[in-house]
């Protein structure tokens, strides 16, 4: 059976020590907050501990919280979040940390600890502008040739910047300004607790 | 002395053995692979910015356009992540439904895998067989959802509605005589239930059809033994799961070492390879259907016994029936609030992983107490893998490529999402 969040803590505790900011145990996930400067020790610490042996990195991911309750939030823009699993042991960790910088915000790559890090890094530097220090190949993943802008930062339009069409006088494809206002069906609510007897 | 340089050649966007939009830079040395390069994007629709602007329901049908190729897989997990936020429990029935579905929807990936694959390698026949037996749990999930593939099924408490009572029959037309139809409408005389069951007692034969055509296949073992391998602890470094670690021979699999749903209830093996070649992630995939078979089983027997609800009753979450809806000012409210503002899940954070026909698929959901996620993050299985192609190509020839992206089973709708 996999090891209850808590027992979990408790060794990851013993592992990192003072390393560790913040954890957090809810609808039995476990995560832990860690500083950016020890991101790769920590790394290392949980994949190389045999009590932890964290040998499989499922996702890393951006995430920008800067409208997060309607900018109601204090604190750093960006995150880097990183979930790991481990098949040995059988149990899972999330793992937190704030980028410093929110102009330029930068983080150490985790490339050595786990080689599958690397198209995940490049997604995180593509769609929010992280920059993964020690990369070997940080170009941008998913979006096109030559994009400019970070396209899932809040800051960025749904529809876009620019659109493209053929120009049959050009003979060729051209960018252009988007013609489209971004359209909002259903407004975005956040409703206080328990909002109509909750659920 | 003749100069001799590598040369660079584009593989794709557009080539029938890149299962989709994959275009791939190959650095050559004569005809061996020096370096692999996918550029992938090109089907990029950000889909996870998307359903930022929309509420979580409006989200579901999304979540069939990633993996297109194992539609209800991707919403369970999408589901499986709003429900633990919210803290549901999903009716037993619904739950049955849910897994029973899950294996319908792993067979038809597997069976478009084996089509494909084998296309690619060169054997035709398989992917005629295989489309035939396709066709069948299509007409499941078009009885069932009324779509053959964009479902939209699955949702927050349990599923959209129960299995019908009928299944639908093959009606007179021009092409088709009575004698034809009654051959043909044979096994739908009864629920959806009795043809699932009528398929689950056919489909180990057919299984034995494919193996015959290609297990001892001189041709297809000289294209896939020893091609692509990959050794245990390189496997976990490079983030593979599902069929490609059990090929390299760790048994994991989350229907069993972190089950879901009813899984722990029902009795099925884990399949592993041995030597990590593509030959024995096919013989795994190939076993993974029958197992999938037997767990169907075991799913249409419970099912047929135990009627129930499917959905939870809870009209924050899931809507009232017509009945009441259209009786009663109260569920009246509660059907609008739904449909125009939609359900709120409280702040916090969940990652919901199934396993997926591919492999791992995960959801990362953060709320902000909203009627829409703040952050949804997609895990693609397809992503890891496709990443290591690099890798796994080195030093093979280009035809060996083609077969490589076979044995990976990538879709490009999840790995671009």
């Amino acid at each position: 059976m996999p090891l209850t969040p808590e027992a979990l803590l408790a060794r990851i505790e013993d592992a990192l020590g003072d390393k560790l900011v913040a954890s957090r145990i809810a609808v039995g996930e476990l995560t832990i907050e860690v500083k950016p400067e020890d991101w790769v020790e920590v790394a290392f610490a949980l994949r190389d501990e045999p009590a932890l042996a964290f040998d499989l990195m499922m996702d890393l991911c951006g995430v920008d919280y800067s409208a997060y309750k309607d900018g109601a939030r204090e604190g750093a823009r960006f995150a880097v979040v990183l979930h790991l699993l481990s098949v040995v042991k059988n149990h899972r960790l999330r793992v937190r940390t704030f980028c410093a910088d929110d102009e330029l915000p930068m983080l150490a790559s985790l490339i050595e600890v786990w080689p599958a890090v690397n198209w995940f890094e490049r997604e995180a530097f593509d769609l929010f502008g992280i920059v993964f220090e020690g990369h070997p190949d940080l170009r941008r993943i998913l979006t096109d040739y030559g994009f400019i802008g970070h396209p899932f930062r809040k800051d960025f339009p749904i529809s876009g910047h620019v659109e493209m069409r053929y120009d049959p006088e050009l003979k060729r494809v051209v960018y252009q300004p988007v013609s489209i206002d971004p359209r909002e069906v259903t407004p975005r609510i956040v409703r206080e607790d328990h909002y109509g007897g909750g659920v | 002395m003749a100069d001799i340089r590598n040369y660079t050649i584009n593989f794709g966007p557009q080539h029938p053995a890149a299962h989709g939009v994959l275009r791939l830079v190959l650095e050559l040395d004569g005809e061996v692979i020096e370096r692999a390069d996918p550029h992938i994007g090109l089907l990029h629709r950000g889909t996870e910015k998307l359903a930022e602007t929309k509420t979580f329901l409006q989200a579901v049908p999304y979540m069939d356009r990633l993996d297109y190729m194992s539609m209800m897989l991707n919403e369970h997990a999408y589901v499986m992540v709003i429900e633990r936020l919210l803290g549901l429990r999903v009716p037993e029935r619904a739950q049955y439904i849910r897994v029973m579905f899950d294996e319908i929807t792993r067979i038809l990936n597997h069976l478009l895998w084996l089509g494909t694959h084998a296309l690619d390698v060169g054997a035709m026949t398989v992917f005629l067989y295989a489309f035939r037996e396709r066709e069948d749990l299509i007409d499941v999930y078009e009885a069932v959802t009324g779509a053959r593939m964009h479902a939209a099924y699955y949702r927050p408490g349990g599923v959209y509605r129960d299995l019908p009572e009928r299944m639908p029959q093959y009606q007179v037309t021009r092409g088709k005589n009575e004698a034809d139809l009654r051959r043909m409408n044979e096994n739908r005389q009864g629920s959806v239930l009795d043809f699932i069951d009528d398929f689950t007692r056919r489909f180990p034969g057919y299984v034995d059809d494919y193996e015959t055509l290609l297990t001892d296949n001189r041709i297809w073992k000289q294209r896939t033994v020893g091609i692509g391998v990959l050794d245990p602890d390189r496997a976990k470094a490079l983030g593979m799961t599902g069929p490609m670690l059990r090929g390299s021979g760790i048994a994991w699999d989350l229907r069993k070492l972190q089950p879901y749903e009813v899984y722990d209830r029902m009795d099925f093996e884990i399949p592993v390879g041995r030597a990590g070649d593509s030959y024995d992630r096919y013989l795994v995939r190939i076993e993974e259907m029958r197992e999938s078979n037997k767990i169907i089983r075991q799913c249409v027997d419970w099912l047929k016994r135990n009627p129930g609800p499917v959905i939870v009753d809870n009209h924050k979450v899931a809507p009232p029936s017509r009945e009441s809806m259209k009786s009663n000012m109260e569920e009246l409210i509660h059907h609008f609030k739904l449909f125009t503002e939609g359900m709120h899940v409280p702040e916090g954070e969940a990652y919901a992983a199934v396993e997926h026909a591919k492999g791992e698929f995960g959801v990362y959901l953060v709320s902000d107490g909203a009627n829409k996620p703040y952050r949804l993050k997609l895990r693609a299985p397809g992503f890891s893998h496709l990443a290591a192609l690099d890798e796994m190509s080195r030093g093979h020839m280009i035809a060996d490529v083609v077969a490589i992206i076979g044995t990976l089973d990538i879709v490009f709708g999840d790995i671009d999402r």
